[in-house]
């Protein structure tokens, strides 16, 4: 008899309505909020940033208050389609500045003062797989190793960084031989391994197969992710049973000469997200996906001596596609004059974000994933 | 389990892995693990002087006017920690004691920092390998006051007038008590205790006394005009406190996941009665009876370090890129001076994902064929930070492409042992000497169908490369 973990893709998990997907976007490093979404008609603003201000006529109008970065001419389109929701001022409560613990608190979707060795995706897999087979790749990060944020505290999914290298390493004809009799090692940790080994040449068969599915006609950059969100996009459009899609960008960290990385690392977003809309269009997915973008912290808004700015607080997230219920500005700045030693004070929680999209997008229970209860937004 | 089993056990748990003389030589028990304790204090691991970090401390740094030139020599600075970071793995590897290094890989992680700050990193692993195998209380001192651990956990900002809680309830959540031993109030009022605790330009520990609050204080049902080393000694007096550290050792050298609870009390109960002597803890932990037991064989899963350390104590090798076994540490995740959080590392089974696993599974090729493994590294920290100052056309690339690159390695007298052998007894006689756990009759026949039959030399080589790549070869 076959153990229910070694079915792989052939067990179908709780499908979502429409095969509809989540994109994951990182913005890795500590995105500039400020100069992202430019608050072009508060003169402290100005002041605050008299050398790498984005002038009102640089910048891309979205309301009367606000302007989106020039760079981001895309999203710029989409927004005045209706397709983007912009919340404001996501932050959570005694923030942290340094990358790797912010990322940590954002990855685990814990609070500052807890170490969680798991994350939100993670977990979901965990939850929504409960009792149940549902192979590792219904969650997917594109690259070579796995974020804290996918690992779950018995599931984790599925790192590719490139499909055929990934079905190549995984694949080669030794591994299958020893995965092949994995059901005989039940001790602990060697069944441990076997049932990991198991499920990663079994990812890497469907990940494979799927990928040959649909060839797409979509022209992507050929920047770094320009080739994930090509993956992304292929597999979506392929049908795979896939339902979150992680992918990082960055790295933002600009404390010196910001406008620079920072325009060029929005062109490369703003065209790969281009591409991936267009080719989703195309295939009528478009409105079975919901794409997030976030950053582990946002900066300060007094800029530096180098033209550039400091680690700071809250930020922005980007909702676009499928599902946008309040399109637009979701919720204002944060005040620049009330700050809290030099940085924004975070006005959503984005634990709250977290459990809106996992309560409506993904449809489970946000509760068990993330620990408490946080009270849900509508955007979607 | 027989005498031969026994050393390996024993040597792969204490140290990181059998060497082929002990394995074809093994000895009582009792010896054995006499022999695991180094007679003398170890030498200090040095690779920044004194006079590198009068030279690069912060404030000799703000005296270099080039802006530029100052961001540079910082970044420069930052990196020596990769120095540190080989400088010891290769006391690891060669040492003669590797209790003492396993140990301090231990505390390296019970103890986490992550600074940027290479003299510093440097100071506080010096105390951990000094204090390693001797007296916890010594080294719980030693720690608490390394600059180290007072930057880490922002204790300069500890001061009278504006306790700072972090090092307080670090010390007791993480390094002592465990969560639910003590309270806010003891948290706060032992800040207060630890007021003034600082180090000055040297990267000594110092007392402002000006900035310590010495009022009465109430801490763990305790009151008095404490001091920080009141605090450190009230929770030494506390039994959970041997309990605590017990526990975490026990799942370091025994087992990641099954702990015995009978067992873990009883040695608490010495560790307690002994006044903390760590050498004797791992004394009763490496005589024990229930030790040599078939359960905790393979009841651990090897960390990436002690991968890396034990395939170059099997095979000596050579990397002519220095990068090399850091970027191995990172794509494994466990870099060295680089834990995830203050909690050092999780372990056990945090240490496979379907890509951790697989890429330790390609190593034995990758490091004994040259075979190319094609992956790329998440950025770190002081990479992000070190991009500051390339201000025009940035490769924005986030991802970093990885070469595990050339690797020389000396297999004669690896093959000359082998050699001894009759060909038909090699399989079973390496799996011996490699698993720790046995495997099927049918493992060794498809394990034997992909060997290389050539030559007696290439037939050791594969199999030993074949039976490195088993997942049962990530067990210890």
């Amino acid at each position: 008899m076959v153990p229910q973990f070694l079915r792989g893709f052939e067990f179908s998990p709780k499908p979502l309505p429409g095969n509809r997907a989540l994109v994951i976007i990182q913005l890795s490093g500590g995105n500039d909020g400020l100069n992202t979404i430019i608050p072009y008609r508060n003169d402290l603003y100005y002041k605050s940033r008299p050398q790498i201000g984005i002038k009102k006529e640089s910048a891309l109008a979205l309301t009367d208050d606000v302007g989106i970065n020039p760079s981001l001419k895309f999203i710029k389109q989409l927004y005045d389609d209706g397709k983007v929701s912009i919340i404001n001022g996501v932050g959570y409560p005694h923030p942290n500045r340094s990358h790797f613990r912010s990322m940590d608190i954002w990855q685990s979707g814990s609070s500052s003062d807890e170490l969680i060795t798991s994350g939100w995706i993670g977990r979901y897999l965990d939850g929504s797989a409960k009792g149940k087979h549902m192979h590792n790749s219904m969650a997917l990060e594109v690259d070579d190793t796995l974020s804290l944020a996918m690992k779950g505290e018995e599931r984790k999914a599925i790192a590719v960084g490139d499909i055929s290298q990934f079905y190549s390493a995984a694949s080669n004809n030794y591994f299958k031989t020893l995965g092949s009799h994995a059901e005989e090692h039940d001790a602990q940790l060697a069944g441990y391994l076997y049932k990991t080994l198991c499920e990663t040449t079994s990812a890497a068969d469907y990940i494979y197969a799927q990928s040959k599915i649909y060839a797409t006609t979509q022209t992507y950059p050929d920047t770094q992710i320009g080739k994930r969100l090509k993956t992304v996009g292929s597999l979506i459009i392929s049908n795979a049973e896939t339902q979150v899609y992680y992918v990082s960008h960055g790295s933002f960290d600009t404390h010196v000469n910001q406008k620079n990385r920072q325009d060029k690392l929005f062109e490369q977003l703003d065209d790969s997200l281009a591409a991936l809309v267009a080719d989703l269009k195309k295939n009528g997915r478009f409105d079975d996906v919901l794409i997030m973008t976030f950053s582990e912290f946002g900066r300060r808004v007094t800029q530096n001596a180098s033209n550039g700015t400091d680690h700071g607080t809250a930020s922005s997230m980007f909702f676009i596609g499928g599902g946008i219920k309040k399109a637009g500005i979701y919720n204002d700045i944060p005040s620049l004059d009330d700050l809290d030693e030099g940085d924004l004070k975070y006005t959503v929680d984005f634990k709250q974000v977290y459990a809106t999209v996992l309560d409506k997008w993904l449809q489970t229970d946000a509760r068990s994933v993330l620990g408490k209860k946080y009270s849900g937004l509508d955007f979607i | 389990m027989d005498l031969q089993q026994k050393n390996k056990l024993l040597y792969t748990r204490a140290g990181f892995g059998i060497s082929l003389n002990d394995f074809d030589n093994p000895q009582p028990i009792d010896k054995a693990v006499r022999g695991l304790f180094p007679k003398a204090t170890p030498g200090r691991l040095e690779m920044i002087t004194e006079e590198d970090w009068a030279e690069n401390n912060p404030k000799a740094l703000k005296s270099v006017v080039d802006e530029m030139q100052r961001k540079e020599m910082a970044k420069e600075f930052r990196e020596r920690t990769r120095d540190m970071n080989l400088l010891w793995m290769q006391a690891m590897v060669s040492s003669d004691f590797p209790l003492l290094e396993k140990t301090t890989l231990f505390w390296h992680g019970h103890f986490a920092t992550h600074l940027d700050n290479p003299y510093f990193d440097q100071k506080l692993l010096n105390e951990l390998r000094t204090n390693a195998l001797g007296n916890f209380g010594d080294l719980l001192r030693a720690v608490s006051k390394s600059p180290a651990m007072l930057q880490f956990l922002n204790n300069q900002q500890n001061k009278k007038q504006h306790p700072n809680e972090n090092f307080a309830r670090e010390v007791m959540e993480l390094f002592t008590l465990g969560r639910g031993h003590y309270t806010e109030d003891d948290i706060k009022e032992a800040a207060r205790a630890f007021t003034g605790w600082a180090f000055d330009e040297y990267g000594d520990f110092i007392f402002r006394e000006k900035q310590h609050d010495d009022g009465e204080k109430k801490f763990l049902g305790k009151t008095g005009n404490f001091n920080g080393d009141d605090v450190l000694n009230i929770i030494l007096e506390q039994k959970q406190t041997a309990i605590f550290i017990t526990q975490k050792i026990y799942q370091y050298f025994v087992s990641d996941e099954k702990v015995n609870e009978k067992h873990v009390k009883e040695l608490a109960h010495n560790f307690y009665k002994n006044n903390y002597a760590i050498d004797t803890l791992l004394h009763d932990i490496f005589t024990a009876d229930w030790f040599y037991n078939d359960a905790v064989i393979g009841a651990k899963i090897k960390s990436p370090v002690e991968l890396l350390v034990g395939y170059q104590r099997l095979l000596p090798m050579q990397f002519n890129n220095d990068k090399t076994i850091i970027n191995l540490q990172r794509i494994l995740g466990q870099y060295l001076f680089n834990p995830p959080n203050v909690a050092g590392w999780p372990g056990g089974t945090n240490w496979i994902d379907s890509s951790s696993l697989v890429i330790r599974m390609r190593l034995p090729e990758a490091l004994f064929m040259s075979k190319e493994l094609n992956l790329s590294l998440k950025e770190t920290d002081a990479e992000m930070m070190g991009m500051h100052h390339n201000p025009v056309a940035i490769d924005t690339q986030a991802a970093k492409p990885f070469r595990v690159g050339k690797v020389d390695l000396d297999w004669s007298n690896y093959i000359a042992h082998w050699k001894q052998y009759k060909k038909e007894e090699l399989p079973h006689a390496l799996a011996d000497y490699l698993l720790a756990k046995s495997i099927s009759d049918r493992q060794f026949s498809e394990v034997c169908g992909f060997a290389d039959n050539d030559s007696i030399d290439e037939y050791i080589k594969s199999l030993t490369i074949l039976f490195m790549e088993l997942p049962e070869y990530q067990l210890a």
